[in-house]
């Protein structure tokens, strides 16, 4: 079997691979590269846990052939803070919104929302919802990752410290237990 | 208590701590971030699937095609003489114990003589490339007899001459319930129902990470929700004793039940010892499909009598519950099922029986809900035939039979902490309904379809929250309409309806079981600094219990640093990450060991001593405590009878939908919900407990199904089971009530699972509503709408006095 050396711009860095030409992109990230936090859920382009931005675009990286990103810029979650590590406004937005529980696949959504806020960013409710109707969530209910899309928005748009945005969505309360009227 | 009073619980802390002020911004009741939440969003968290060691080798699983098949030899040969496989191992290598199980050890480590449901592990090899190690299983060379595979749950049950599954029969159990005599009435409504298998499709597959240690033992990295039982059950199928086998939490990628049972535990640990190489093994999706049990199917046959005001007189039910190859934890799904099967309603007199049967079906087991979704899917539509055969709105129907505080259940168990169903049912249906779409000039009235039942019901229900169309079609935005993107439709037989659906779920372990937590608590100086470690055994599976832990050891020890190490078997066990139970049972054990630890320092502490000098004077103070909630008994096994439930909880949901009748496409519009939690210890954590158990009730509503025919999963993937992505899930509207349990660590109810039961049937009343049709099954197909709905029209044995 004859192996590709494919050389990759990852998070910024220049990283060469040797990989068969049927390697997947989410394979060489997580394998050859050792960037496990790009994670697979579904292996066949449904679920968006893989998406990376390939040259800026969001792609399945189970989906995209390593051989075929050869000479191209690849940002995964591990590139998406600044350079000293300080967490992106969508990274810090679905860490302050509660837009995460297990988390598996909140890479693929922040990368997705990345690029969302980088091309529009002031989205409407359907514009947001659109665009990320592509990554799966099981945990959330993706209320709040709705919730963390607009509060990033706020963010990169320089409205930074007001707290969480649309917190809390319904009242929380005690009432008496009245029982069955009548009954 | 009487009344109702508004309290925002947001920024109120009533529990002591030690310094001032110190910690109070991120203690119980608060908003507190999850400490793993930085790691999750920067791609550092190590999931079980992430894990990595120098010299480790892969896994890989060889699967039975067959639904029922005999063995007649298993020839490891061709996978042993390819390159770089290490180990190719059969039930012939297991070293101990041949058997395991939750509740029966019934399932084999590796089949025997026979395979039982579709995808049974009948080998396992290591090599060093996991694609090399899939290959090698596929070489393994099984001679299969197969043999006739018992399918249907019915005859599995009740047919004598059908084959058994195991020996003992097909009956895994079956619970009756018994109260009362009289089961005449003058309103009567039947009905059968459906449910399908669901599975809990959590988005990270089973892994982990088998190292072999020094001493002959095994460590093992894995995801899953209960650590202690998980080595209860592989220590003797190792032929190891307990402490030889360490087990630690590995980041887990959801659960939802489907991690309760073992997957691919004790096979990584056999290969790890094998081959002395650490041993990583991953199922993919499909694997994943056929590794984990899922939600038990369900057919269910329901009579309700009630007087003419539509007051239940009495309930008679069978609910049939397919378990599949192996046990798991069937007795307890039955259990639930029949314990709760009338839901949180009044009914003096109740015939159930609950039955759980072995098929050849896909094992069934754990599922967020547990045996109550299923139940209260049938409880609930039956609940709207009465109140059509009645007259009453569905709301009304509901707060004339809602329990209350002091309500007696179906097993003769007083409900003893606050239960305001009749309260939370008139605030969800006063909230506002959300508009009409612009298209629409106003509600008007759609007649229903024929049908004697549902034509009587028209007439005489004036429900504002019924049937509604939208009118004339002015210039709708099609992205709006059932059927989105796809645009279908341009507004043309779509119809709004609105449904209510209630539900009562169990909260921890029931019937007798030594339910506890373990957690130990240190606080000790660190940096100058006291700093406190929470120590438990309990899974973080992303609900958030670790944050909960951390903030209630803030609470009880007034100091803000405090650190939850990651969850392992060198502290006692705390049980399962399971029926909503962690932050009751797990919480209350951490609670203890924190005032224990209060408790000691009160005693060390000199006269005006800040707690960082006593620490500085007395050195680390460490206490361990074991909380148990209060004990639960055993349901009669002829009545049924019995407290066998530590803690109720009720949810409401309200769902309003938009159906196109002509397609059968469905968009839910807006989900509404009112959940009674007892106590909010972490408001957006709730939340989001809420959000995501009613999205799951969703799809359970009406897309998710794993499809099994003659035995057979026909659609193992993610582009054929359906989960809701972002555009299937409405806004919801969430209410939260806080009415203490006095039974309950600061009066906390659990609030994982109520949310999953009620929005399935409050989905497919709103379906119903819009569409006039029966309905008896969800998921709610498209072709159940559109194309054989009539048949549904007419149901034999209604009357209407």
């Amino acid at each position: 079997m004859t192996n590709i050396a494919v050389t990759l711009t990852v998070n910024g860095v220049v990283r060469r691979a040797e990989v068969p030409g049927r390697r997947l992109l989410s394979d060489c990230l997580r394998h050859d590269l050792g960037l496990t936090g790009t994670h697979v859920g579904c292996e066949h382009g449904v679920c968006g846990c893989c998406t990376v931005l390939l040259d800026g675009e969001p792609v399945r990286s189970c989906l995209t052939l390593a051989a075929t990103a050869d000479g191209h810029e690849i940002t995964t979650v591990e590139g998406l803070a600044g350079p000293d590590g300080e967490p992106s406004p969508v990274q810090r937005a679905f860490a302050e919104c509660h837009g995460l529980q297990c988390g598996f696949c909140t890479p693929g959504f922040l990368c997705t929302v990345t690029a969302l806020l980088r091309d529009n960013p002031a989205p409407s409710e359907e514009e947001v919802l659109e665009g990320l109707s592509g990554n799966l969530c099981r945990c959330t209910g993706y209320q709040n990752i709705v919730r963390s899309v607009r509060r990033a928005a706020e963010l990169i748009a320089g409205k930074g410290d007001g707290g969480p945005a649309g917190w809390p969505s319904g009242p929380v309360r005690t009432s008496g237990d009245t029982g069955a009227e009548g009954a | 208590m009487s009344g109702t009073e508004t309290r925002p619980d947001r920024g109120q802390s009533r529990e002591r701590g030690h310094g001032p002020g110190v910690g109070r911004d991120l203690g119980v009741g608060h908003s507190a971030p999850r400490p793993d939440g930085t790691l999750k969003v920067t791609g550092e968290f190590a999931y079980s699937s992430d894990l990595y060691l120098a010299d480790m080798v892969w896994g890989a699983t060889l699967r039975g095609p067959h639904p029922s098949a005999r063995i007649r030899s298993v020839d490891v040969g061709p996978a042993l003489a390819m390159p770089g496989v290490l180990a190719a191992l059969t039930c012939e290598d297991v070293p101990g114990e041949l058997f395991y199980g939750l509740d029966r050890r019934d399932q084999p480590v590796l089949a025997a003589d026979r395979v039982r449901y579709q995808g049974e592990p009948v080998a396992i090899v290591a090599a060093d490339h996991p694609e090399r190690a899939r290959r090698a299983a596929a070489a393994i060379v099984v001679d299969y007899e197969v043999t006739e595979a018992v399918t249907d749950p019915r005859r599995a049950a009740f047919d004598p001459s059908c084959p058994a599954v195991h020996d003992g029969g097909n009956v895994v159990r079956h619970q009756p319930v018994r109260v009362g005599g009289d089961f005449t009435a003058p309103v009567v409504v039947t009905g059968e129902y459906e449910v399908g298998m669901q599975d809990q499709a959590f988005l990270g597959p089973e892994s982990g990470l088998a190292v072999p240690a020094e001493d002959g033992g095994v460590d093992l990295f894995v995801a899953t929700q209960w650590l202690h039982v998980d080595r209860d059950q592989i220590a003797p199928c190792l032929g190891l004793p307990p402490e030889l086998v360490r087990l630690t939490l590995a980041g887990v990628g959801g659960a939802f039940g489907a991690r309760e049972d073992l997957s691919m535990q004790v096979h990584a640990c056999m290969l790890a010892l094998r081959t002395g190489r650490p041993v990583k093994m991953v199922y993919g999706r499909q694997e994943s499909f056929f590794g984990h049990v899922h939600r038990h199917p369900a057919r269910m046959r329901y009579e309700h009598g009630a007087d003419l005001d539509g007051r239940l007189r009495y309930v008679r039910a069978e609910i049939l519950l397919d378990g599949g190859a192996y046990c798991s934890s069937t007795p307890a799904v039955v259990g639930n099922a029949a314990s709760l099967g009338v839901g949180p309603y009044e009914v003096p007199n109740v015939w159930i029986d609950a039955y759980g049967v072995y098929t050849n079906n896909p094992p069934c087991g754990a599922m967020r809900g547990f045996g109550a979704v299923q139940a209260c899917f049938a409880y609930e539509s039956q609940m709207d035939r009465l109140a059509e055969a009645c007259g009453l709105s569905p709301v009304e129907v509901r707060v004339r039979n809602a329990v209350s505080q002091g309500s007696r259940l179906a097993t003769g168990q007083v409900i003893d902490s606050p239960a305001p169903l009749a309260g939370m049912l008139r605030e969800l249906a006063a909230m506002p309904l959300p508009p009409e779409p612009s298209r629409t000039a106003g509600p008007v009235a759609v007649p229903p379809p024929a049908g004697p039942a549902r034509a009587a019901a028209a007439t005489s229900v004036p429900d504002p929250a019924g049937v509604r169309a939208p009118g004339a079609a002015a210039t709708p935005d099609l992205l709006d309409l059932p059927g989105g993107v796809a645009q279908t439709t341009h507004g043309e037989g779509v119809r709004r309806g609105v449904g209510y659906g209630v539900g009562i779920k169990n909260i921890c372990f029931s019937e007798g079981f030594d339910d506890h937590s373990t957690a130990r608590v240190r606080v000790e100086l660190l940096g100058g600094e006291p700093h406190v470690l929470v120590r438990t055994a309990a899974a973080e599976v992303g609900q958030g219990l670790v944050t909960v832990q951390e903030q209630i050891a803030r609470t009880e020890l007034g100091v803000e640093r405090v650190t939850v190490a990651q969850a392992d078997t060198t502290v006692g066990s705390a049980g399962s990450t399971s029926a909503s139970r962690q932050s009751y049972v797990t919480g209350g054990a951490v609670r203890a060991a924190c005032r224990a630890v209060r408790e000691r320092l009160a005693v060390l502490r000199a006269n005006g001593e800040t707690l960082a000098e006593t620490l500085e004077r007395a050195g680390a103070v460490e206490e361990t405590r074991v909380y148990r909630h209060r004990p639960t008994f055993p349901m009669d096994p002829v009545t049924g009878q019995g407290d066998s439930h530590a803690q109720l909880a009720l949810c409401v949901h309200r769902a309003v939908v938009d159906v196109d009748v002509e397609l059968g496409l469905v968009k839910v519009v807006e989900l509404a919900a009112v959940q009674d939690v007892g106590r909010v210890l972490n408001p957006l954590a709730l939340e989001g407990q809420i959000h995501g158990g009613s999205a799951q009730g969703l799809g359970l509503a009406l897309m998710e199904e794993v499809q099994v025919v003659d035995g057979r999963v026909l659609n193992p993937s993610f582009t054929d089971y359906l989960i809701p992505t972002i555009l299937d899930m409405p806004p919801m509207r969430v209410s939260v009530l806080a009415n203490p349990d006095p039974h309950a660590p600061y009066g906390l109810r659990g609030a994982g699972e109520p949310p999953t039961l009620s929005s399935t049937p409050a989905v497919a009343a709103a379906v119903r509503a819009a569409t006039g049709l029966r309905l008896p099954r969800v998921p709610i197909r498209p072709h159940d709408i559109a194309m054989d709905g009539s048949r549904y029209g007419n149901w034999a044995g209604d009357r209407s006095l």
